[in-house]
């Protein structure tokens, strides 16, 4: 009985791990399978950061690297050719962007218009918070005492009968 | 009364949300603006379709000209086609780049379905098309006199959009080009 309940257990634990694994890999199981020679290690890890990096103009949801379009696969090629050639992160990006806006980049610039992307976030955390702030504020400020005024009104109006205290 | 007004506020910013969204909706998110608006035609060497003649960025200036992407495979580039012949017929220069295509299936079609190209540059392995920032045929380039590109337009042109919109784009080309 314990033997089968153990068993179970482990059972359990190893779909577990399956479904977890299955779920780690799901954004790999995407990506392009497609073959490129590097010179050096270094320069493959960075066509994968890069390729990860920007967008498909025509699939908009997709980067470069998941995308099977045929626009992806030249921007792939093109990648490919300028980190051969020796061009730096920054230079092919710039490239990319003199082609394609800044709508290319997964990680647009933090400057001109798209800064707006960066800010608004921040900007609207500290909304929230100045929100939140003020209407905590006016709770607990809330039971404040009566003006003169009031006090003299509710005293009429309870003494005419018309409203019971 | 600033408690009384404070109350609208909610009011006010899901009329400014709403506004926003309901903005959103009417925009087309495929309709990228072009990164070379007021930018000059990228630099090229390749041939043209029918006489294999070398074509430059250089050859093509002068007048103002739609250069427009096409491609045989293209089904809304066949779409597109009888009224680039009527924007042709009317004296509008356009230059075609045949973009990732077979020159023995672009030179049939032309010669089914008309020409309104007054040339057509060969773009087999995509690498103009690359360089001008194409992510779907047919897209057109409103290039004035100077090689300048001043506006792009992503999809099929037909007779509604050109009235509305790009005629006017068309005429402020040889505007900006008369005044230069």
């Amino acid at each position: 009985m314990r033997a089968a309940k153990q068993t179970s257990h482990r059972l359990l634990v190893a779909l577990v791990a399956v479904l977890v694994a299955a779920l780690v890999n799901v954004t790999n199981a995407f990506a392009v399978i497609e073959t490129y020679q590097f010179t050096s290690p270094e320069l493959e890890h960075r066509y994968h950061k890069l390729s990860q990096e920007l967008r498909c103009p025509k699939c908009q949801n997709q980067t470069i690297a998941d995308s099977n379009a045929p626009i992806s696969k030249d921007l792939r090629e093109l990648l490919h050719r300028r980190l051969e050639s020796g061009a730096s992160d920054q230079e092919i990006l710039d490239d990319m962007v003199s082609r394609y806006g800044e709508f290319v980049r997964y990680r647009p610039d933090a400057a001109g218009v798209t800064l707006w992307l960066w800010l608004a976030p921040i900007g609207l955390l500290v909304l929230a918070l100045l929100i939140l702030v003020s209407v905590f504020r006016d709770r607990s400020a809330a039971p404040a005492s009566l003006s003169e005024e009031q006090r003299r009104k509710i005293d009429a109006l309870t003494r005419s009968g018309s409203v019971k205290p | 009364m600033p408690a009384r007004i404070r109350l609208f506020i909610p009011l006010a910013a899901f009329i400014g949300l709403f506004t926003l969204l309901l903005r959103g909706l009417s925009l087309d998110p495929q309709e990228l603006p072009s990164a070379l608006v007021d930018k000059p035609l990228p630099k090229f060497e390749l041939l043209s379709l029918l006489d294999a003649e070398p074509v430059t960025e250089r050859s093509l200036l002068g007048v103002p000209m739609l250069l427009n992407v096409w491609a045989t495979w293209c089904i809304s580039c066949r779409v597109e086609h009888p009224y680039l012949q009527q924007l042709s017929d009317q004296g509008i220069k356009i230059v075609g780049v045949n973009y990732k295509d077979e020159d023995r299936a672009a030179k049939k079609w032309l010669k089914d379905f008309g020409n309104p190209y007054r040339s057509n540059i060969v773009d087999k392995r995509g690498t103009l098309g690359l360089d001008l920032g194409v992510y779907g045929a047919p897209e057109t380039y409103f290039v004035d006199a100077d090689g300048i590109i001043r506006y792009r337009h992503v999809g099929v042109i037909d007779d509604r959009l050109w009235t509305n919109r790009l005629k006017a784009v068309y005429e402020s080309l040889s505007k900006s080009a008369t005044e230069a």
